[in-house]
C-alpha cells in the first residue's frame, strides 16, 4: 500500500517535470510565432534599402540602422577578440595561477554586470569626456559585454586540447608561446570560432548599453565618431511610439534581429557537433 | 650553444606569459575602472543626499528631490515574483533534462530552452506590449471575485504593471536557472543514484537524492538568476508602467532601478539629477556583483570534487 503512494508520488513528480517543459516552450512558441507572422507581413526589401519615414508617411525602412548595428558590432567585436582570446590563453596556460583565477573571477564577474550599468560606465569613460554620444562608445559598451563570453569559450576549449599535441610540440623544441600559437591554438580555432559566433549572437540583440552611448541617428551615418542608429534601438524608439505604421517597422526589424540571432546560434551549434564529431572520430 | 638555447627559451616564455597575462589584466582593470566610475560620477548627489537617498519615496527630477526607495522596491518585488514563478519551471526542466528524457530528446530540448535565452530582451519587450499586456489587461478585467479582496489583486486594470513585467522576466529568467542546475545535476556522481535505487527507492526518491547533494549548486543556479532579473532592462522598461510607487499590487504600474536609467538618462539636465541616476546604477552594480560573487562560489563549490584531483596538480606543475 505505502509502495503503491511512493509509486505514485513517483509517475506524478515525473509528470510535473514534462509540465514545466512544456509551459516553458509555450512562451517561445508564442513569441517565435508572433515575431514571424507580424514581421513578415511588415517586412518588404523597401525596409533594407530605405530610410526611416517620418511620423505620418507610410513605407520608410532601417537600411540605415541595420548598417549602423553592423557597425557597432563589428567594433564591438573589434576590441573584444583580441582581448578576450589573449585573456582566455593565459587563464588556460597557466590555469593553477592565481592570476588566472582571478581573471577568470572577473570575466564571471563582468558576465554577470547588468548591460544597462555598463552602458553608464561607456558614458562616463567615453561619451562625457567627448561631450557627444558615438558609434565608437556603442561599440566599447558591446566590446566589454563581449569580452567575458569570449574568454571563458576560448579558455574551455583550450583545456580541451588534448595535452599529447602540446607535449609534442614542446618535445620537438618549440617555445612554450610557439607551441600554443601553431599548435594548441590552431587545434581549438573552429571551437573559439563558435564562441565568439556566439557572443555576437548575444550581443547583437543587446539595447540596454546603446541607449546612451550610441544613442540613435535619424540619418544616414557611418561615421564611428557621431551618434549612430542601430535596429535595436529603433525597434525600442518605434515600439514605445503611439504610431501604427511604426509598430509594423518595429516587428519587421524584431524579425530580422532573431533572424540573425538564430542563424548565428545555429551555425554555431552545427560547427560545434562537427567538431565533437572530429574529438570522437581522432 | 645549448645553454644561450635554454636561455632565450626562458626570455620567450616571459614574453609570452606577460603578453597574454596583460591581457587578462585588462580584463580585471576593466571590472574595477567600472567600480570607480559610477562612484566617481555618483558623488554629487552621495554627498548631497546621503542615506537619505534610499529612504525616501519622492522622486521629482524638476524639483530637484530625489528618493530612490520605490525603485529598490520595484527590482526587488519584480525579481522576487518571478523567481518565485520560474524556480519550479526552471528545476522541473533541468530534472527532467538531467535525470528523465531519453537520450534523443536531451540534445533538442537543451537547444529549445537555449533559443528562450537567445530572443533578445528587447523582442520580449515588444512581444510583452502587443500580445502579453493585451491578455493581462484581459485578465485584469475579470478578476474573480474571490481575488478581488486579496490586495495584490486589486488597482485599475490597465495592462501595464508589476504582472507584466514579472511574467516577462520569468520566461527571461528560466533558461539562465535551468542551464545551470542541469549542469549541476549531471555533475552529482552516478553512484549517488545508484545507491538510492539499490536500497529500494523509486525514481522521484532517487531524483530527491540527487537533489540534495547538488543542493549548493542549486541555489547557486537560483541566485544567478536572480542577479539576471534584478539587471533586465528592456523589457521590464517596456512593461511596468514606469511609475515610481511603492505597493504591493501586481496590476499597479511600477518602476525599477534599471528601467528609470534607462528611461531618464538621457533626460537628465543636470548634474545632479544624473549623478543620483549613476547612484542607482552603482547600487545596482553592487548588488548584482554581490549576489553574482556568492552563487558562483555555491557552484563552483558543487564541480570542485567532480574535477579530478591529479589533473589539477598537473596543469600547476607545468605552470610552474
Amino acid at each position: 500500500m505505502r509502495d503503491a503512494v511512493r509509486r505514485w508520488i513517483s509517475h506524478a513528480i515525473t509528470g510535473l517535470c514534462v509540465a514545466a517543459v512544456l509551459l516553458a516552450l509555450v512562451p517561445l512558441g508564442f513569441v517565435l510565432f508572433y515575431v514571424v507572422q507580424q514581421g513578415i507581413s511588415s517586412l518588404n526589401v523597401g525596409f533594407f534599402t530605405h530610410m526611416p519615414a517620418p511620423v505620418g508617411e507610410s513605407g520608410g525602412g532601417m537600411a540605415n540602422a541595420i548598417v549602423g548595428s553592423l557597425m557597432v558590432t563589428g567594433l564591438g567585436a573589434l576590441f573584444a577578440i583580441p582581448i578576450g582570446v589573449m585573456g582566455g590563453i593565459y587563464a588556460a596556460e597557466y590555469a593553477g595561477t592565481r592570476l588566472a583565477s582571478a581573471v577568470r573571477f572577473s570575466a564571471d564577474t563582468l558576465n554577470g554586470v547588468p548591460s544597462i550599468v555598463i552602458g553608464v560606465f561607456v558614458y562616463g569613460v567615453a561619451v562625457l569626456p567627448f561631450r557627444h554620444f558615438s558609434a565608437f562608445a556603442g561599440g566599447l559598451a558591446l566590446g566589454i559585454m563581449m569580452i567575458p563570453l569570449i574568454m571563458r569559450t576560448t579558455e574551455e576549449l583550450l583545456l580541451l586540447v588534448p595535452s599529447t599535441l602540446r607535449e609534442g610540440a614542446l618535445a620537438l623544441g618549440a617555445t612554450r608561446g610557439r607551441a600554443v600559437f601553431t599548435v594548441v591554438v590552431p587545434a581549438a580555432l573552429p571551437g573559439i570560432i563558435t564562441g565568439i559566433l556566439l557572443a555576437l549572437a548575444r550581443i547583437a540583440g543587446e539595447t540596454a548599453p546603446l541607449l546612451f552611448t550610441a544613442l540613435n541617428n535619424r540619418f544616414w551615418s557611418t561615421n564611428p565618431t557621431q551618434p549612430i542608429s542601430t535596429l535595436t534601438v529603433q525597434i525600442f524608439t518605434y515600439a514605445v511610439a503611439p504610431y501604427e505604421d511604426w509598430h509594423r517597422q518595429a516587428w519587421a526589424g524584431a524579425l530580422v534581429l532573431v533572424s540573425i540571432v538564430l542563424l548565428c546560434s545555429l551555425l554555431a551549434r552545427v560547427a560545434t557537433a562537427r567538431m565533437e564529431k572530429l574529438q570522437r572520430g581522432s | 650553444m645549448a645553454a644561450r638555447g635554454a636561455k632565450s627559451g626562458r626570455i620567450d616564455e616571459t614574453i609570452f606569459r606577460v603578453g597574454t597575462g596583460a591581457f587578462g589584466v585588462l580584463l580585471i582593470v576593466i571590472v574595477i575602472a567600472i567600480g570607480i566610475e559610477l562612484l566617481r560620477q555618483s558623488q554629487l548627489s552621495i554627498k548631497q543626499f546621503g542615506w537619505h537617498f534610499w529612504l525616501t519615496d519622492t522622486w521629482d527630477p524638476v524639483a530637484g528631490e530625489f528618493g530612490a526607495r520605490p525603485f529598490i522596491w520595484g527590482t526587488l518585488y519584480s525579481s522576487v515574483l518571478a523567481l518565485l514563478l520560474s524556480t519550479p519551471i526552471a528545476l522541473g526542466i533541468a530534472i527532467y533534462i538531467s535525470e528523465l528524457s531519453p537520450d534523443w530528446l536531451r540534445r533538442p530540448l537543451m537547444f529549445l530552452t537555449e533559443l528562450l535565452a537567445a530572443v533578445p530582451s528587447i523582442v520580449y519587450g515588444l512581444w510583452g506590449i502587443f500580445v502579453l499586456v493585451p491578455l493581462v489587461r484581459q485578465f485584469e478585467v475579470n478578476t474573480p471575485e474571490w481575488l478581488r479582496g486579496v490586495p495584490l489583486f486589486t488597482g485599475p486594470p490597465l495592462g501595464v504593471g508589476m504582472l507584466s513585467a514579472a511574467l516577462i522576466l520569468a520566461v527571461m529568467v528560466i533558461p539562465f536557472t535551468s542551464s545551470i542546475a542541469r549542469e549541476v545535476l549531471r555533475a552529482v556522481p552516478q553512484a549517488q543514484r545508484e545507491a538510492a535505487y539499490a536500497l529500494g527507492a523509486t525514481r522521484w526518491e532517487a531524483i530527491r537524492m540527487a537533489l540534495f547533494y547538488a543542493r549548493t549548486g542549486i541555489i547557486g543556479a537560483v541566485m544567478l538568476g536572480f542577479g539576471r532579473a534584478l539587471g533586465e532592462t528592456m523589457a521590464v522598461t517596456m512593461l511596468i508602467g514606469n511609475n515610481p510607487q511603492i505597493t504591493w499590487s501586481l496590476y499597479a504600474p511600477q518602476y525599477t532601478m534599471a528601467a528609470v536609467i534607462a528611461n531618464e538618462f538621457t533626460e537628465a539636465t543636470n548634474d545632479l539629477y544624473l549623478n543620483a541616476l549613476v547612484e542607482i546604477g552603482l547600487v545596482l552594480f553592487a548588488i548584482t556583483l554581490v549576489i553574482n560573487v556568492i552563487s558562483r562560489t555555491l557552484i563552483w563549490s558543487m564541480n570542485r570534487p567532480a574535477r579530478p584531483k591529479t589533473a589539477r596538480t598537473a596543469v600547476v606543475r607545468e605552470a610552474a
